[in-house]
């Protein structure tokens, strides 16, 4: 099947899906929205920490300066003059994320140039630090225009609800569709010979620097994006929905998905967002069976739920079995 | 082909080459033999750009290259195998080749001189869509040097093919050398701890000692020569 073909046929199966979405207790709504958000960031940090094998820990600055860009031009629009109901509702928040997704991306271009000639170790701290500097400006911003607070500092920010299952589901689904097919493009192999060997990668002709600073300004953008949409779902952002826990949550969606393995990532998302709601019932020593349940699919699984397989080469190795038998 | 004119690199504060210069001819093949450290792999770096030059020029065919880095010098036409191989261990055998025309254009050749490649190396077809990393340690190094021929260079550098191999592979792999450079045309520079094979297959030979060429001339002779027979052939 064309991937063109299976993407439109998930959409319309999402499109579908989402009339029923009515019917569903917000609660568990909620649930189901941040699993699609978690989708969008965990598959967009893969194409950095997976694909390129660049150690990055700071995916919620990016996502966080999304959000408060997209809720700054959502704020701004709708209180000068633009509905959030109907079309100009859709208008007002597809500005909004790729406004905050483009943001993003440029943050991740001035973040990045400097700072991926270091490697591993290195690289994780500098982005770790990044991630915090975010954080602090953020809580340091709050301005006024036309008698309307923005960004709100340590406070927070009042944002207008806008995205839905849909929007959620159906950027999900174009950054799964996108990194896929980058990925598996004859240009798209720059990223993994990166990751593979830097050095004989450059002998390939391949400008390493180039590739790395790609991938972050791509992956920026998604979370940006991911970002607008999660701040536009539960109304009231802080900076502390962003601090680097957020991104070490991303990062152990990655590790445990399998890094560089898109539908293995996809599955850890949706499983370590429902995790730590089925653990309520433990209340105090939730995040006690949260960390150890990690900790032993960790070891059992060294390499991720999925490892490095892809549906394209099971697929491959399929054809390949039933051809020789 | 190549000309290297006095040509200085340092790691740090330590001259790991002090001054070489070489040349060579066109549609030849020319080794670098020399001891652990002696240089030689410094030398091939610094050709590919991979390591930066402290003085001294790289000429290939005329045009100035010594300050291009590693991904434009490959647009030039040099390929090189590095040593170790370096294989993209997560990609398939055939995505490893692919890997190696990279940088070009014409589509349409590149799966003629895919099966070039399968050609020669009719084991890399037997394994096309293995993993690079499962590959053994010859496979590797056929792998690598069919890689550097997908970019259809003019230079080939090699650096170590033998390293690692087991020797009935080495003398596979030697052959597969001589049958590229007549075929294809294209000059091979053959970095070599193996001074005996290396030799039996050039057609000039320089000894590197201590960053420093120490001896030149027709890999014949040199094969001959009673210092290279101490030193290097462990004979004499």
């Amino acid at each position: 099947m064309k991937p063109q073909f299976t993407f439109l046929l998930v959409f319309a199966a999402l499109a579908a899906l989402s009339f029923t979405m009515g019917a569903v207790d917000p609660y568990y709504l909620t649930v189901i929205i941040f699993i699609g958000i978690n989708i969008t960031m965990a598959t967009s940090l893969n194409l950095i920490n997976g694909f390129t094998g660049q150690f990055s820990l700071g995916h919620a600055g990016f996502m966080g300066v999304g959000a408060y860009i997209a809720a700054i031009i959502s704020t701004y629009l709708t209180t000068h003059g633009m509905s959030s109901d109907g079309v100009s509702g859709i208008l007002v928040l597809a500005a909004s994320l790729l406004g905050g997704g483009l943001f993003a991306a440029l943050t991740g271009l001035a973040v990045g140039i400097p700072s991926l000639r270091l490697k591993g170790d290195y690289l994780a701290i500098v982005t770790l630090g990044f991630n915090e500097i975010i954080r602090v400006i953020i809580q340091n911003v709050d301005f006024k225009i036309a008698g309307t607070h923005y960004v709100g500092g340590a406070r927070g920010f009042a944002v207008p609800q806008l995205s839905t299952f849909l929007w959620v589901y159906g950027i999900a689904l174009v950054v799964v569709y996108f990194v896929e097919n980058v990925i598996h493009s004859t240009y798209g192999r720059g990223f993994l010979a990166v990751r593979d060997d830097e050095v004989a990668a450059e002998a390939m002709g391949i400008n390493s620097t180039r590739f790395k600073v790609k991938a972050f300004v791509i992956g920026a953008f998604f979370a940006g994006i991911g970002g607008g949409l999660f701040a536009h779902y539960i109304q009231y952002i802080t900076p502390d929905n962003f601090t680097f826990l957020k991104s070490i949550e991303i990062v152990v969606m990655v590790i445990l998905g399998g890094m560089g393995s898109t539908y293995g990532v996809i599955l850890a998302a949706i499983i370590l967002t429902i995790l730590p709601e089925a653990l309520r019932e433990f209340s105090d020593y939730r995040m006690i069976i949260y960390s150890l349940l990690l900790i032993i699919l960790m070891i059992s699984r060294p390499q991720g739920l999925f490892g490095n397989a892809s549906i394209k080469k099971f697929l491959a190795k399929w054809k390949t079995g039933t051809a020789t038998n | 082909m190549l000309e290297i004119q006095d040509l200085q690199v340092s790691y740090g504060q330590i001259k790991a080459i002090k001054g070489i210069s070489l040349s060579v001819p066109d549609k030849s093949i020319v080794t670098l033999i020399g001891a652990n450290g002696a240089g030689k792999t410094t030398l091939l770096r610094t050709i590919s750009g991979l390591i930066k030059s402290k003085s001294g020029s790289i000429k290939i065919a005329g045009e100035e290259i010594t300050s291009c880095p590693a991904h434009e010098i490959v647009k030039r036409g040099i390929a090189q195998s590095p040593e170790g191989r370096m294989i993209f261990s997560n990609l398939t055998v055939q995505e490893n080749l692919k890997m190696g025309a990279y940088l070009r254009k014409d589509h349409a050749n590149i799966s003629k001189d895919l099966d070039y490649v399968f050609n020669i190396f009719p084991r890399l077809k037997e394994r096309i869509s293995q993993a690079g990393g499962t590959l053994s340690g010859g496979e590797q190094q056929m792998l690598a040097i069919g890689r550097s021929l997908m970019s259809k260079p003019r230079l080939l550098l090699l650096d170590e093919p033998s390293l690692g191999i087991a020797p009935i592979l080495v003398r596979t792999i030697f052959e597969k050398i001589v049958e590229i450079n007549k075929n294809l045309g294209v000059t091979v520079l053959l970095v070599e701890q193996n001074a005996r094979m290396a030799l039996a297959i050039a057609h000039r030979g320089y000894v590197i000692e201590t960053g420093k060429i120490v001896l030149e001339g027709e890999a014949r002779d040199l094969a001959e020569n009673e210092e290279v027979k101490k030193a290097y052939l462990g004979s004499g």
